[in-house]
């Protein structure tokens, strides 16, 4: 079954250069523009050459949601969203929810329930949590939980996820 | 990620005119798939062409019941169309059944369409892969095949689809409408993915210079009866082990017609036209459903860590009818 | 007179909260520097041989590639392998990235791409061609069970099980018994956060090193020994660290090679891992376990045999306590217990959450499971009818403390166990089957010595310092709250900076270890400022504390009050600004008092109530319901506390139903090296769990009594819900992960 040799990893070496390509992002309000390489994902952009570096990364590959950002309002996986593709939108990270000092109700939800341990997963789970608030699909627990569900936490701080979500939906009930 | 040139399209027919320049060109639409394997090294490509500005977004009523998604019609977008809840609601379940909110928010209902399989084999470069390769051999049908096809496998792959959203789409009788050089046609969704055979890096017939344009859902009389069975390892977030789409129509206390499609058992959801007449006249009850889901898995073949699909197929079979007659 | 304020024991909110929801909490990968470049590291293929040959030429044509090192060119490291070891390392030879051409695992490190941008280095490691030259390998240990051995040398914390009694003529004597194999499968803990390490070359061979660790100390030795520098030219610092749960009690690959690279480059470097190489270092071993009970009518237990063969790698022997604990958890008289290796071409295992009892009491709890069945007798009175006071593996040494009876009635009555069928199989609702199971859990309350610095200011700031790392424990917070409480200061008066090797040192963060040995040295380091505040303030003009004792003092709302007359008070701010002095400051020490602790057997105890529901045509399990009591000390603060023991909870049910590493043997490689198919449970499979702490007083294992939560939590877990699972089907599965094809 096995060779004697192998040759493995590898392929084709690339001198091709490719151009960059000019990019302009509306980052929590403030106006980026700059050259991208194509190739550059939104999240590496973010963290990288925008220093945002509160959008994580624990996949990279769309399994896990620790990238999670709103764009144009909508959350997604900045993992797997070509920056170039983003030409012209509106992206809100983790650090665009706070406004004049204010912490949006979702992050004071996650601190008074204690929803996070190591806190590597909150910026996704916060950004979903605030995605989730705006579609407006889940109401009940488990509806909660199953729309939370693509925010993984190795901490395993889910019961507290819950129980932020619930916190700011009941609020939102209280003084709509 | 390899290096590529990127510019987005502004009409489907442009789109087309480029790709034809270019044989390492790829359109991409949600990159919710394209992205992740270019990473791993399984895809790559020189061109990227972005396909969603083409004016292909919108939900529509077409005349005479059917609904047309648009190809760049996000999965969520599509899911929560009062059209598609209201007369597909088994496309609702099983798009929602699929993935997370956040990258059904990014998925394209056309690049759903081309999911590629997620045989562990075929995402590591480390091993042999002819839908990868084709002639580098397969290291999964002696391997770990607990994921893989129990119908119409080959010799060189046993790899299955992954789509939750294809499964409803076979059971629906979806069209997909496509553009190419050579102008539209219309693929019918039962002919739209392929089995492996000798070329496994060919999911489906699309050819590489045609563009999906839209899924075209023909009026369908199974929006009372159906349901989207899904069974996997987690609860959420966790491709199918088996999953079934079961849509019938009762008249009389009788099963009229019936349309069955099974998603994890196969290259790509699996349809029995044969077993499904078996159902038509009957009475929807537990030994019916289970004299079908025999006749269903009659050809099923396990290729060792997979056999225990076969069993958890014909019970997901039986449980997905029995939800359906019930509802 | 200001109120008074206690803090420990309070629900206070992280004081790492704001930080870690606004985005501002930096881990390893997230540091700057100017002229920062990219390393990616380039996995081998193959799973054992030689490199014959590293082509490097199509890597380094590529645009912003600057560099590619491998085992030829890469700088000088120690030519002693010892100089490799770190405070968690097996004995053996420690493994050496890029040290030469021999190649022993699957995805071991074989070259790393340095990059002027992340993009660049990942697509050239992705051209970087290597010609190996194959070896034979076998990456199961299963197949090669015949030669299981026991090393001679052991691990540090490793306990050398001790048998006693004859367990066999007294199994086969037995009315009642069971023996039964339980099979645990490898796991990796993938922490969210990918290990990665940024160096920040400083100029002059000086380097600061943002790595993700559980010990800056750890990781800062680990760097001199390698690369002969002097601990005065390494700062190591980990002030957030994105979960570890074990991962980063040793130095892993990314820190030796980010070092590496900046050493060879004197520039900065930053090495982020994959997920698919979270994969290619420690990990939980996998294990074969067989346990054998022997109990009279009454439920008395006649015996305890439980041995285990674990995986290891060809390198180091790495041992973990699965065993001993089936020693010490239940009284019985004859017990026979083993640990044996066996050698695999894999990486060496590592501690990962609860190492040893999180499969060890999977196993031990099962077969207690199956004995009651057995028997025929309650699950929860047959360990009740063998409860203990007494340590027999230590002599009969007695507990510290040991609430474990208050923990299985309290939470069988939150439960309702009472209510619960004998009878397996006896509960359906619709399609689903319903059980409930139990089982105990145990781990130990461990102290280690630490140092903490305290420093009070005139403006009326403490500052506490430690190198110790909070990990997602709640560190930062509870010795914010003891410094606070100590020195009668409110939350916002205390800062508490950590992580970093320019503090006092510390121990690794694990083993539960922090909190009690951490806690107690902050509250000694702010009792030693606390006496030089005081006697500051005796020696003040009029001061009303002139004759006073300390003891005659209380600390409270920033101020210095006489006991018998609070009225006489004085605010520490002033004491320091009328002494002229900016702060005052002091170390605290904690370490082990062996004369108090070693006649005492120091554990924390659970109990733990799982119900589930089974789908009777899927096999789809759904943790429905857990109730979990622990005895763990003093609770410094039970929500933070809380959290502790839902994460291991969560954990438990994961090792139950889902988690597993799956090789392909054939191929020695790992097959599901990704989130999407090594599965951890999402925020649905989580139900509702209640959390109990069974209050428990212990005035010995350290001094603030507290034993630490991190493992207790799942270890117990796994079995509970294996036994709900039997409970509900009548399937007893006994390798994990209990998955939908185990079931149907």
């Amino acid at each position: 079954m096995q060779k004697n040799k192998i040759e493995a990893s590898g392929g084709r070496g690339s001198n091709q250069t490719f151009k960059s390509v000019p990019v302009t992002i509306q980052v929590n309000g403030r106006k980026f523009t700059c050259d991208v390489e194509p190739w550059t994902t939104l999240l590496d952009l973010l963290r990288e050459k925008f220093e945002l570096t509160g959008t994580k990364k624990g996949c990279d590959h769309g399994q896990c949601g620790a990238c999670t950002v709103l764009i144009d309002g909508k959350r997604v996986n900045s993992c797997l969203t070509l920056a170039v593709m983003k030409d012209g939108a509106e992206v809100t990270t983790i650090e665009g929810l706070e406004r004049e000092g204010i912490l949006h109700p979702i992050q004071k939800a996650f601190i008074d329930q204690d929803a996070f341990q190591c806190g590597y997963c909150t910026p996704g789970q916060i950004c979903s949590a605030v995605g989730l608030l705006s579609e407006g699909h889940a109401k009940t627990d488990d509806e909660i939980r199953e729309e939370m569900s693509g925010n993984l936490c190795r901490c395993g701080a889910y019961p507290n996820i819950l129980a932020a979500v619930k916190q700011v939906l009941q609020e939102k009930k209280v003084s709509p | 990620m390899n290096p590529f040139q990127f510019e987005r399209s502004s009409s489907s027919s442009e789109a087309i005119l480029r790709m034809g320049k270019n044989s390492r060109a790829k359109f991409i639409g949600g990159g919710t798939n394209l992205i992740d394997l270019m990473k791993e090294g399984v895809e790559s490509s020189d061109f990227l062409l972005d396909v969603n500005h083409v004016g292909m977004n919108e939900v529509l009523e077409l005349p005479g019941g059917r609904i047309r998604i648009g190809a760049s019609v996000t999965n969520s977008d599509a899911a929560y169309s009062g059209l598609v809840e209201e007369r597909f609601p088994l496309l609702r379940d099983a798009i929602l059944a699929g993935a997370s909110p956040q990258l059904r928010n990014m998925a394209t209902c056309g690049g759903n369409l081309l999911q590629r399989t997620r045989c562990y084999y075929f995402y590591d470069l480390a091993t042999a892969c002819n839908k990868r390769e084709n002639g580098s051999g397969c290291d999964a049908i002696a391997g770990n095949n607990r994921i893989h096809a129990l119908f119409g496998a080959s010799d060189a792959c046993i790899a299955v689809h992954p789509s939750d959203m294809c499964v409803a789409l076979a059971t629906l009788n979806a069209e997909i409408h496509v553009l190419g050089p050579n102008g539209p046609r219309v693929i019918r969704i039962a002919d739209f993915h392929r089995l492996p055979g000798n070329d496994p890096t060919r999911d489906n017939t699309l050819s590489r210079d045609e563009l999906i344009i839209a899924i075209e859902l023909p009026p369908s009389p199974l929006n009372h009866h159906y349901h989207y069975a899904k069974v996997r390892d987690r609860s959420s977030y966790a491709f199918a082990l088996i999953s079934a789409a079961v849509g019938m129509n009762l008249e009389a206390g009788k099963i009229q017609s019936a349309s069955i499609a099974m998603g994890g058992v196969a290259h790509k959801p699996w349809r029995d036209s044969r077993a499904e007449k078996l159902l038509i006249g009957k009475r929807p009850e537990i030994r019916v459903f289970r004299d079908f889901s025999e006749a269903f898995f009659k050809s099923a073949r396990g290729l060792g860590h997979n056999n225990f699909k076969i069993e958890l197929g014909k019970r997901t079979l039986v449980r997905a009818l029995e939800e359906a007659s019930l509802k | 007179m200001k109120e008074s304020q206690t803090w420990i024991g309070k629900p206070v909110s992280r004081v790492d909260g704001y930080a870690k929801v606004t985005g501002a909490a930096r881990y390893a990968a997230e540091f700057k520097s100017d002229g920062l470049v990219y390393g990616v590291v380039v996995s081998s293929d193959v799973t054992k041989g030689k490199i014959l040959k590293i082509d490097s030429r199509s890597a380094l044509a590529c645009d912003g590639v600057i560099e590619v090192i491998t085992h030829e060119n890469r700088p000088k490291v120690s030519f002693w392998n010892r100089k490799f070891g770190d405070q968690d390392s097996p004995p053996g030879d420690h493994f050496r990235a890029l040290y030469d051409s021999e190649v022993y695992y699957s995805g071991q490190p074989v070259a790393l791409v340095i990059a002027e941008t992340f993009e660049a280095a990942r697509y050239a490691a992705k051209l970087v061609v290597i010609t190996y030259e194959l070896e034979e390998y076998e990456t199961d240990f299963h197949s090669r069970l015949e030669e299981a051995y026991a090393p001679k040398e052991t691990k540090p914390g490793f306990e050398k099980p001790k048998s006693r009694g004859d367990a066999d003529e007294a199994f086969s004597q037995a009315p009642h018994k069971i023996s039964a194999e339980y099979d645990s499968p490898t796991q990796h803990h993938n922490p969210m956060e990918m290990h990665a390490t940024t160096v920040v070359y400083e100029g002059d061979d000086t380097y600061t090193i943002y790595d993700k660790t559980q010990g800056t100390a750890n990781s800062q030795a680990y760097v001199c020994q390698v690369f002969g520098l002097s601990p005065k030219k390494v700062r190591v610092r980990a002030p957030f660290v994105g979960g570890a749960f074990g991962s980063g009690l040793r130095p892993q690959y990314q820190l030796y090679l980010a070092v590496m690279a900046a050493k060879k480059l004197q520039r900065s470097v930053r090495v982020v891992l994959t997920r698919q190489q979270m994969f290619s270092f420690g990990h939980r071993p996998a294990s074969v376990q067989t346990v054998k009970l022997s109990a009279g009518e009454d439920g008395v237990l006649h015996s305890v045999g439980h041995s285990v063969t674990a995986e290891t790698s060809q390198l180091e022997d790495y041992m973990e306590n699965v065993v001993s604990w089936s020693g010490m958890l239940y009284k019985c008289e004859n017990v026979e217990v083993k640990h044996e290796l066996v050698k695999a071409d894999i990486f060496t295992p590592l501690d990962m959450r609860a190492p040893g009892a999180t499969s060890g009491l999977f196993a031990l709890e099962s077969a207690m499971d199956e004995l009651s069945y057995e028997i025929g007798m309650d699950p929860l009175e047959l360990r009740l009818a063998n409860y203990t006071e007494k340590d027999q593996n230590y002599f009969g040494r007695s507990f510290s403390s040991k609430e474990l009876r208050a923990c299985y009635e309290q939470g069988a009555a939150k439960f309702g166990w009472s209510k619960r069928a004998l009878k397996p199989r006896s509960l359906r609702e619709g399609k689903k089957w319903i059980g409930q199971g139990v089982a105990t859990g145990v781990w130990d309350a461990l102290h280690m010595k630490s140092t903490a610095s305290a420093e009070f200011t005139s403006k009326g700031e403490l500052k506490i310092t430690s190198g110790v790392t909070d990990i997602g424990t709640g560190t930062y917070t509870i010795l914010t709250q003891i410094a606070a409480e100590t020195l009668g200061l409110n939350l916002e008066n205390v800062t508490t900076s950590i992580g970093d090797t320019d503090f006092t040192p510390a121990p690794l963060q694990g083993g539960s270890w922090t909190a009690g040995s951490m806690g107690s040295a902050t509250q000694a380091a702010c009792f030693a400022v606390r006496e030089k505040i005081f006697k500051l303030a005796k020696k003040l003009p009029d001061s009303p504390f002139s004759d006073a004792e300390l003891s005659d003092v209380l600390f409270e709302g920033g101020e210095m009050l006489l006991k018998k007359d609070p009225s006489r008070s004085v605010s520490l701010n002033d004491v320091l600004k009328s002494s002229r002095v900016d702060s005052v400051k002091a170390e605290g020490t904690s370490a082990p008092n062996y004369l108090k602790e070693l006649p005492h057997a120091r554990n924390t105890h659970s109990a733990v109530f799982a119900e589930v529901k089974v789908d009777a045509d899927f096999g789809m399990i759904e943790v429905s319901r857990v109730v979990v009591a622990v005895a763990a000390g003093k609770i410094l603060n039970p929500k933070t506390a809380r959290s502790q023991i839902l994460g291991g909870v969560v954990w438990g049910m994961s090792q139950a139903l889902f988690e597993e590493t799956v090789t392909d043997h054939r191929l020695g490689r790992i097959l599901n090296h990704s989130f999407a198919e090594y599965h951890i449970p999402v925020n649905r499979d989580v139900p509702e769990i209640d959390v109990i702490f069974v209050p428990e007083a212990d005035s010995i294992v350290n001094e603030l009594g507290v034993k630490g939560l991190g493992e207790i939590g799942i270890v117990g877990t796994a079995a509970a819900v294996a036994n709900a699972v039997f409970h509900a089907t009548g399937k007893r599965v006994r390798n994990l992960p209990i998955r939908p094809d185990k079931m149907v």
